[in-house]
């Protein structure tokens, strides 16, 4: 499902230069459910980003369920995560002037498909039915973050990348979030990668790759 | 401390300063024009008028007037010099153009003061010494000739000697009214034009010993000069009367200059807001810290005040700068050369202005300071603080506000009243946008229309985000557009109002000064050529000679009555001015009995009781204009006796009449009924459909060449006239209201500079989410056409009441609705929103959606 091969970047700051990762290379299958994890400034969320294709690679290549996502330009790469991919983020990420479900709607809207009763499915899936008129604001952290887990499986993606799922969340309801995921990885096949730093969250997948100091010092099960 | 805190948005406090920077600009570069200006008439104020002192006079000096401006110009040091001026055909024997013109035969030594410049230059000097003529620029290409070539006026004829590039005293815009060609006052008779009836002025130019005063002189003579029908006008009252007209200008554009401050003063208001939201978390922290409300007040106050001053002094330089560009904007309308110096009056002016504006907007956002809680630093709250009514610190600061905006227009305008009807009037126009800009919001959120496609959902939604500018952005563009649009329709209007109906069965050309043994024969012509012609009117020149009983000369030796009437005494302006008045049977389509009987009713009432017609030796009943009437202080039934080629006619008014005078006809104060005046002396006009401007311009030239006296003009001159005049005070109306409009451009980059991170995050976001870049950029051009839309509606709204307004009280000329053209400035302010808008938010589809993401 993601193949990156010798993957690296480097960032230019003036005349310094900043090599983030080195020399990345490896395979995720289709219906994994894999742990990215290291110290702060181990390169993880960067190569979330360059799986995800938010970025692109100093050197190397990413393969995203047979797609050379190097070789398509920025709206290109817009209309592939469109398709294939959902996100759940660290901060949540709900668009604050839509309610819900209006955001739970947005990636299949965004390709003009019908998306309302969908919405309401995955709602009601993460436990939220009936509170899809509500506006961000009026919401807790949890449910936030419930709403931005059912938009990034509304379209139905192949892949499901999580930064930090639940870092912005207390335990407890951080462990729902993560149930609801391995959940979701189950019932749809979705294949999940999520960046942590939680040992607790990472010994849940089935699969741990280990940063530090921008390359993998470890890949194998938890 | 103040300087410290306001580092980190100092960046974005730069476009505000802007802002103040525009507005103190458009308000230094005008004052310090005006005051330029008057400085300018001071210095050149004996040039303008060319002589001390100047006797006008509706006729040749003769008798007792010529004794008196002899008596004055003969004493030592003292010299004369007439000029006689009247319009004529000017047609060059080469080509085959011909041109009215205006004729000014001047006597050696005009003018006393200031250069006349021509090319070739020393060709003034020269004038007096041969059969030569010297023309404004104009009559050579109106003509196609130019020097060397023979000009024909009257029976005389003029070699071209070359032109005046520079008269003292005329704006460009004189030449507007009718290009000028000067002669010497020795070849006056040899035109043949001044006979009878026509109309011509008379002015004899006066310059006095070096030290001698002017004023002791006019007051020695005003009087008995005035009781001759002459009338004395010194440098002074020039002087006078010019500085106060365009000190008024300059002030009233000035008001415009102090909209655009204003709207720079809401940037600050706004920007103070944001400012104040985003600082809760180390405004908590500093009062955790133990500062008081009052210190941090003053904190931020002294950086509004900072910010201010920083804009002030940019916006003094700015409009150091434009000032220089302005005599360029203002020229068509300023009989001067205008020498261009720094007003330090202006500028410091300016400068505080700007200050105070910055000070008195940041203070009610800034009172928010007093309702940041210590606690903000361990919790943010989940809305923004409850409302809560507003505590006596509120209403005072809202107070010092209107007061300031009141203060400042009335400074402006050196006028209480009309400082706060404007303060008042602008007031309502941000109201009523400020209010649309809320509707919008609230409707919007009420009534959002889910069942629209998601782009134009989210674009719409944006109007309402958390820290959204829609108020703001519609106030600023709103009230720039509303200017704009207020000046243009303005601008339609009085143009409307003097356009000459162009309908194809309309005459279009006019023919003056006929005399009745002519008429035949112009008959003749125009019939040979097919041209639809008019029967001749009547002219009969006449003057007053006694009013209810009171003779003239008794009326204008009066020197406490004023130029134009005053309800009770009869203007001066009336008494002396030479009628030409005509008799006809009917009523014409371009008046109205307003008021008293037409001959006819007469006729009937006076047959039955004695069966008479009308005759001069009678009182004979006239007609006179409403207005005229109005400023002889007469009515319904009071006597006039009227002089006439020398013969006294006595009249009693028995109708008021209303006049369109904008319609292209011969129309007039007085009307005489058919017969007391059949046999006076008098010229004819006739009127003429010429089917093309060819065609007009052969015929202008046939009748030039056969009778040189008779004066022709045609609509599409008149009509080129109007525009040219009142396009010319459009220019410097709009030129300072783009001001506005800049300011508003600016407080809109601002608004949008203020929302931008999260309006980057969100556009991000939906890149992450699958959103392609044009996606996304028809979700801003959603958001800033409806913000556009909304500023555009309401400003034409806005405008539509204040242009109708003015035509009414103002201009008192009937409002017209120019459609189409009106359509083209809320399309261009909605363009301008929108590409300002994107060009703004360009880096949402510049930078990678990774970068910033990490700037959490």
């Amino acid at each position: 499902m993601i193949v990156c091969q010798a993957l690296s970047k480097t960032y230019r700051s003036g005349d310094r230069e900043l090599t983030v990762l080195k020399d990345i290379t490896f395979e995720i299958e289709s219906g994994g459910f894999v742990a990215i994890v290291g110290p702060s400034g181990s390169g993880k969320t960067t190569l979330l980003g360059l799986l995800a294709g938010l970025d692109r690679p100093s050197t190397g290549t990413v393969t995203l369920d047979g797609q050379d996502i190097g070789a398509l330009d920025e709206d290109a790469r817009a209309l592939v995560r469109g398709e294939k991919v959902g996100f759940v983020f660290q901060s949540f990420h709900l668009i604050p002037t839509l309610t819900a479900r209006e955001n739970v709607m947005v990636p299949l809207e965004l390709r003009g498909q019908p998306a309302g009763p969908r919405a309401d499915e995955l709602l009601a899936r993460v436990g939220l039915a009936g509170r899809g008129h509500h506006y961000p604001a009026q919401l807790s952290g949890g449910e936030q973050q419930r709403v931005a887990l059912a938009r990034a499986f509304c379209h139905r993606p192949r892949i499901l990348f999580a930064d930090e799922p639940t870092g912005n969340l207390d335990s407890a309801t951080g462990s729902t979030i993560i149930d609801l995921m391995t959940g979701l990885n189950r019932d749809y096949g979705t294949t999940l990668v999520l960046v942590t730093h939680d040992s607790d969250l990472a010994g849940r997948t089935r699969r741990v790759i280990r940063l530090a100091d921008g390359a993998i010092i470890s890949d194998g099960a938890p | 401390m103040a300087w410290r805190e306001g580092r980190a948005a100092r960046r974005r406090l730069l476009l505000l300063t802007a802002a103040i920077a525009v507005g103190v600009a458009a308000l230094v570069a005008i004052n310090s024009f005006t005051d330029n200006l008057s400085r300018s008439v001071d210095d050149q104020a004996k040039a303008l008028l060319g002589a001390d002192l100047v006797v006008n006079s509706p006729s040749a000096p003769t008798g007792q007037l010529l004794t008196l401006i002899d008596s004055i110009a003969k004493a030592p040091g003292r010299a004369r010099a007439a000029v006689t001026s009247f319009s004529a055909m000017a047609y060059v024997t080469r080509t085959s153009g011909v041109r009215l013109v205006e004729v000014a035969a001047v006597e050696p030594g005009y003018p006393f003061y200031g250069d006349v410049k021509t090319a070739p230059a020393g060709a003034w000097a020269a004038l007096q010494n041969s059969p030569g003529t010297l023309v404004d620029a104009g009559v050579l290409t109106a003509l196609d000739a130019h020097i060397g070539d023979t000009l024909a006026v009257g029976e005389a004829r003029f070699v071209i000697a070359g032109t005046v590039d520079n008269f003292p005293g005329d704006g460009s815009i004189r030449s507007a009214f009718g290009p000028r060609i000067f002669i010497s006052a020795r070849y006056l008779a040899a035109t043949g034009l001044l006979t009878f009836g026509s109309r011509a002025q008379y002015k004899t130019f006066i310059k006095l010993a070096p030290d001698e005063k002017t004023e002791p002189v006019a007051k020695q003579f005003r009087k008995p000069i005035s009781a001759e029908r002459g009338r004395i006008r010194t440098v002074e009252e020039d002087q006078e009367r010019l500085k106060s007209f365009l000190d008024q200008l300059g002030r009233y554009l000035g008001l415009i200059a102090l909209v655009a401050l204003l709207l720079g003063g809401l940037a600050v208001a706004s920007a103070v807001q944001v400012f104040i939201r985003q600082k809760r978390e180390s405004i908590a922290v500093l009062r955790c810290l133990g500062a008081s409300t009052r210190q941090l007040f003053s904190v931020y106050l002294l950086q509004a005040g900072a910010m201010g001053l920083l804009g002030s002094i940019l916006g003094a330089v700015l409009g150091a700068l434009i000032q220089l560009g302005l005599p360029r904007v203002l020229s068509g309308l300023l009989p001067l050369d205008v020498s261009v110096q720094l007003s330090w009056g202006a500028i410091a002016q300016g400068i505080g202005v700007g200050v105070w504006v910055a000070l008195a907007f940041a203070l009610l956002p800034l009172l928010a300071i007093r309702k940041v809680a210590p606690l903000v630093v361990l919790r943010r709250p989940f809305e923004e603080g409850a409302k809560s009514r507003p505590d006596r610190w509120v209403v005072l600061a809202a107070l010092v506000l209107a007061l300031s905006v009141a203060g400042l227009a009335a400074l402006q305008v050196r006028n209480l009243v009309r400082g706060a009807i404007f303060a008042g009037a602008a007031g309502v126009a941000l109201l009523v946008l400020w209010l649309a800009a809320l509707g919008l919001v609230r409707a919007l959120k009420r009534w959002f229309p889910h069942s629209l496609q998601y782009v134009y959902r989210q674009g719409l939604a944006n109007l309402y985000r958390p820290a959204n500018q829609t108020v703001l952005v519609v106030l600023s563009l709103g009230f720039g557009g509303f200017l704009l649009t207020t000046v243009a329709l303005m601008q339609q209007n009085l143009l409307s109002s003097f356009n000459i109906d162009r309908a194809p069965d309309r005459p279009n050309l006019v023919l003056f000064d006929i005399q009745p043994d002519q008429l035949a024969g112009l008959d003749s012509l125009l019939d040979a050529d097919k041209i639809v012609h008019r029967g001749a009117v009547p002219i009969i020149p006449m003057r007053i000679s006694a009013l209810k009983g009171k003779p003239v000369s008794l009326l204008l030796g009066d020197t406490t009555a004023r130029e134009g009437g005053d309800g009770d005494r009869p203007g001066r302006w009336a008494l002396r001015r030479e009628f030409r008045s005509t008799y006809r049977d009917t009523v014409v389509a371009s008046e109205k009995v307003l008021t008293g009987k037409w001959w006819d009713q007469l006729k009937q009432d006076r047959f039955a009781s004695r069966g008479l017609g009308f005759t001069a030796t009678d009182t004979v009943p006239i007609s006179m204009e409403v207005g005229v009437a109005g400023e002889l202080g007469v009515t319904i039934g009071d006597a006039i006796t009227w002089d006439v080629q020398g013969l006294p006619i006595i009249t009693r008014i028995t109708s008021l009449r209303t006049v369109d005078w904008a319609r292209f006809e011969p129309n007039f104060f007085i009307v005489f009924p058919n017969g007391p005046l059949d046999k006076a002396p008098q010229m004819l006009v006739a009127l003429a459909r010429v089917p093309d401007a060819a065609a007009l311009g052969l015929l202008q030239r046939r009748v030039a060449e056969r009778w040189p006296n008779i004066t022709s003009i045609d609509q599409s001159l008149v009509q080129r006239t109007i525009e040219a005049v009142v396009d010319r005070v459009v220019l410097a109306i709009r030129f300072m209201a783009l001001f506005s409009l800049a300011t508003g451009a600016i407080v809109l980059v601002g608004a949008v500079a203020a929302s931008r991170l999260q309006r980057l995050r969100e556009a991000v976001l939906l890149r992450t989410l699958g959103a392609t870049g044009s996606q996304v950029a028809r979700i801003l051009a959603v958001e800033y056409a409806s913000l556009g839309v909304l500023s555009a509606v309401v400003a034409l709204g806005l405008a539509l009441a204040a242009g109708w307004a003015l035509m009414k009280w103002v201009f008192e000329v009937p409002f017209v609705l120019p459609a189409a053209s009106l359509a083209l400035l809320p399309a261009g302010l909605i363009v301008l929103t929108v590409s300002v808008g994107l060009w703004s938010s360009r880096d949402v589809w510049r930078r990678a959606p990774l970068e910033v993401l990490r700037e959490e």
